[in-house]
């Protein structure tokens, strides 16, 4: 047997899934969505993996780290922070 | 080290009001914030160590100029995006790329579950370094190879944790196009964390 294609039913909630689990979507598209979620096994897998994959992104940091600011390039930026607040008073 | 949104808040709060002893907390959360949003949108170290430093030159400079410190992150990295841009245009002009939501799409033999394959939860990572290792240099390939438009979505809202409205207003386009780009950007990095699981767990001896 063929395998089947995703429906356009899948295809339309495949593009909200992110605004899905943003929580921004209103009630009643998210209501839509949980109910052909329940019954589309091959969508919340998707789903489930789409938010790991998120969850990974959220937790990432790159392993480059800046160098330290030598005391010349700390007492600029202090300069300037403070003429800027001087300027403001 | 890693600063939340309450302290970043904090800490313009009290530099508002002339407290220079939040100045060097500053410098700390933020020179580390802009150097990796700048070291993926620029991809050279050189250039980032330079964006990280003009920024924070620009955001001291102006500090008078922001208003309300629950802003100060979009503040901050508006001023970096503007500095990154600055680069670019110094270097090779790479075209807009646009990626399309069909090329995400589950292939039908995933859509029935063929080939399931789990990218894993990350609460049950710690006990895996080495996994933990390679999933990291795979997210972070993943972006670095996203079209620049897309990059810089991924990078405010989901490294930087930006709100939509937050990064729309940094990168001057509404919150629809965001979202769009957002939800792609995601897919992207889905799509190249599931193919290294399947070409790792191919490779493994046995697999599961």
């Amino acid at each position: 047997m063929e395998p089947r294609q995703p429906k356009e039913k899948c295809k339309n909630v495949f593009a909200m899934l992110s605004e899905y689990l943003d929580a921004e979507l209103d009630a009643s598209t998210c209501r839509d969505i949980e109910q052909h979620l329940a019954a589309c096994p091959p969508c919340i897998e998707f789903l489930h993996s789409l938010k790991r994959s998120i969850a990974l992104c959220h937790e990432h940091r790159s392993p480059e780290a800046p160098p330290p600011l030598s005391a010349a390039e700390r007492d600029q930026l202090r300069a300037a922070y403070q003429k800027a607040l001087g300027t403001k008073r | 080290m890693a600063a939340g949104h309450a302290e970043e808040v904090a800490l313009a709060r009290d530099l508002i009001a002339g407290q220079p002893e939040a100045f060097d907390r500053f410098v700390e959360v933020f020179q580390s914030k802009i150097f990796q949003y700048a070291y993926m949108m620029c991809g050279q170290r050189e250039d980032a160590e330079e964006v990280a430093q003009d920024t924070l030159l620009k955001v001291f400079e102006n500090f008078d100029q922001l208003r309300e410190p629950e802003r100060v992150r979009p503040w901050v990295f508006r001023i970096a995006r503007n500095a990154c841009l600055m680069k670019r245009r110094k270097s090779v002009f790479a075209p807009a790329q646009e990626l399309s939501i069909e090329d995400f799409l589950p292939r039908s033999d995933q859509h029935d579950g063929a080939r399931r394959l789990e990218i894993p939860d990350r609460s049950a990572l710690p006990d895996d370094l080495a996994l933990r290792g390679e999933l990291r240099s795979v997210i972070d390939r993943a972006i670095q190879d996203l079209p620049e438009i897309y990059r810089a979505v991924i990078l405010l809202r989901d490294i930087e944790e930006l709100t939509t409205e937050e990064a729309a207003d940094v990168l001057d386009v509404n919150q629809e196009v965001i979202k769009t780009r957002l939800h792609r950007a995601r897919l992207a990095i889905r799509q190249k964390l599931e193919e290294y699981l399947r070409t790792a767990r191919g490779a493994g001896a046995g697999g599961q």
